[in-house]
């Protein structure tokens, strides 16, 4: 009876979560538009949606995109510098550890909008990194134009980078001293340590990060639609902006959701890894 | 020696690796106060306040605040409650299929928001619950409780049953011994689900964007959004003091709950 109190929690879920789940299946498989007729009278298309997706360059673009950007925004960008912030914090003063991991953790917490405007102001003609680089001779560069996927990724590893530090810093807590002295009395250096001692022990910690810092990357939206706007062209068009512009731009609700429900397979996909990797550390 | 100079390389890495996270931040404090606001970093040349008065004088901002705060607050208290109810049973019971619910949120955890956002509108369209903060609110609750269980199981799994079979055995019921028992042990955990949920909402952008159309229900996100659309290429100053003031409610939240926090996130971290 106690089981009662599961309940209203599930319900939210299934009614605000996996009923539109299903639905989006069911519509993917339809013509159905946002306005005019087809928004009502919409018929069943088989799975052209997704035969059409493959034809569509654009999208075909935005799916590169997106594995360019998951991949040196999350899998590597946030992962190293995490990493490497979380290595080299290991017995520093409180003090220290504090100022790098405060402004680290500011990034985190900067709400998407402002992540974008800041990034704007940053990447911009007259912005700050055109400034620095004057002083050496360089540029200016027109960064949000010429560069602009440079931009993105930078701004996600800016925003991200403090999960992952946050996860090495507990998962190199746990890594015993006596492994990395001995390795050390056998002659071994720093970077041998890391690679030979350090990473294979956490290499749990590793794999469960990839999946947790890869799946908030694959559904980003906010920053780069206020950064960028997809743009220039389609230079920054993720998946989840291609389907945005699909789906209430041009009000192809059909095709954007085939789109959504290629970009939930990719994370269910992550998710069945993620829980394979839970359930064998437990 | 050579111990440490390397010491001292790895804290000049350190501190270069945190001005680099700082720098780009600054131009948001320094624009703000600067009556002649650019895109660069820089010390004010004129210092003023009239960025923040120009911002605060404005009516539909004060509102977009207001709707921001509503649709967190609303929010994250749902979490908070639904989430403790929730977990009690997963931490409790020994029932059949537990291991398969906790399995099975862990799984909807992974599936990004933005992946359903249209569905989700073409549903809350045909329900005619669109443009409405109590239905986003609603949505954002949802979309947060799968993993808001599993942090507050956590929290209460470290709860001694010993205390709670006395309760029972004095007659409580319930909610009574949730209230009594379990509430006050596991406050931390509430603390900690209530301010993720709160500044993850309101920090949120797609969802809002897309269920709330107009004007007046638009919380801080869109309507910064909109200003940025409309001024945020001329008006530097103004776009920066509204981002700041956007921005404060939860920088301050996370450094008052910070303890909280981090200790919450270990629970995560530790239970993956």
């Amino acid at each position: 009876m106690v089981i009662v109190s599961l309940l209203p929690a599930l319900a939210l879920i299934g009614f605000f979560y996996l009923a539109p789940m299903i639905i989006s299946i069911i519509y993917s498989f339809t013509n159905k538009t946002l306005v005019g007729s087809k928004s009502q009278e919409f018929d069943f298309v088989g799975i052209s949606n997704y035969i059409f997706m493959f034809k569509d360059s654009r999208f075909i673009v935005s799916f590169i995109n997106t594995l360019v950007f998951l991949i040196f925004s999350a899998v590597l960008g946030q992962q190293i510098l995490g990493f490497i912030i979380a290595f080299l914090m290991q017995n520093k003063s409180k003090g220290l550890r504090k100022f790098v991991g405060t402004s680290v953790l500011l990034g985190w917490i900067t709400p998407e909008v402002v992540v974008a405007f800041i990034f704007f102001a940053f990447f911009s003609v007259k912005g700050s990194l055109n400034d620095a680089i004057g002083l050496f001779g360089i540029g200016p560069i027109a960064w949000l134009f010429d560069f602009a996927m440079i931009a993105v990724i930078v701004a996600n590893i800016w925003r991200g980078s403090a999960f992952s530090m946050l996860m090495y810093q507990a998962a190199l807590s746990n890594v015993p001293d006596e492994a990395k002295e001995s390795a050390m009395i056998d002659g071994a250096n720093k970077f041998q340590v890391i690679f030979r001692i350090i990473l294979p022990i956490i290499k749990g910690t590793i794999v469960t990060n990839t999946i947790l810092v890869t799946i908030p990357t694959l559904g980003l939206f906010g920053v780069i639609f206020a950064l960028t706007g997809g743009g220039p062209g389609n230079d920054t068009t993720t998946m989840p902006i291609y389907m945005y512009k699909q789906a209430f731009i041009s009000y192809q609700i059909g095709y954007g959701t085939a789109m959504a429900i290629i970009l939930l397979l990719l994370s269910i996909l992550l998710s069945i890894f993620y829980i394979k990797s839970f359930r064998y550390e437990m | 020696m050579i111990r440490y100079l390397k010491k001292h390389v790895s804290t000049i890495v350190l501190i270069f690796i945190a001005s680099l996270f700082i720098w780009p931040m600054l131009w948001v404090v320094s624009a703000s106060f600067d009556a002649q606001a650019t895109l660069t970093v820089r010390l004010p040349k004129d210092f003023t306040l009239d960025s923040y008065k120009a911002v605060l004088s404005n009516p539909s901002n004060y509102r977009s605040f207001l709707n921001s705060f509503i649709i967190s607050f609303t929010q994250s208290t749902l979490v908070v409650i639904l989430s403790m109810f929730a977990a009690y049973p997963l931490s409790r019971s020994t029932i059949k299929g537990k291991y398969r619910i906790m399995l099975s949120l862990l799984f909807i955890t992974g599936l990004p928001i933005t992946a359903i956002m249209v569905p989700v509108y073409m549903m809350f369209f045909n329900l005619k619950i669109i443009n409405s903060l109590i239905s986003t609110s609603l949505f954002l609750t949802a979309a947060v409780l799968p993993y808001s269980i599993w942090i507050m199981k956590n929290f209460m799994d470290d709860v001694p049953v010993s205390l709670e079979e006395a309760a029972w055995v004095d007659g409580a019921n319930f909610f009574q011994t949730l209230k009594r028992i379990i509430v006050p042990v596991i406050l931390p955990g509430m603390c900690v689900v209530f301010i993720m949920a709160f500044s993850g909402s309101w920090g949120n952008f797609f969802v809002p964007f897309i269920l709330l159309s107009s004007v007046e229900k638009a919380p801080a996100a869109v309507a910064i959004y909109q200003f940025f659309g409309m001024w945020g290429r001329v008006a530097y100053g103004q776009l920066a003091a509204f981002s700041l003031l956007y921005t404060m409610p939860i920088v301050v939240l996370y450094f008052v709950a910070q303890r909280f926090m981090l200790s919450g996130f270990m629970f995560s971290g530790s239970l993956k």
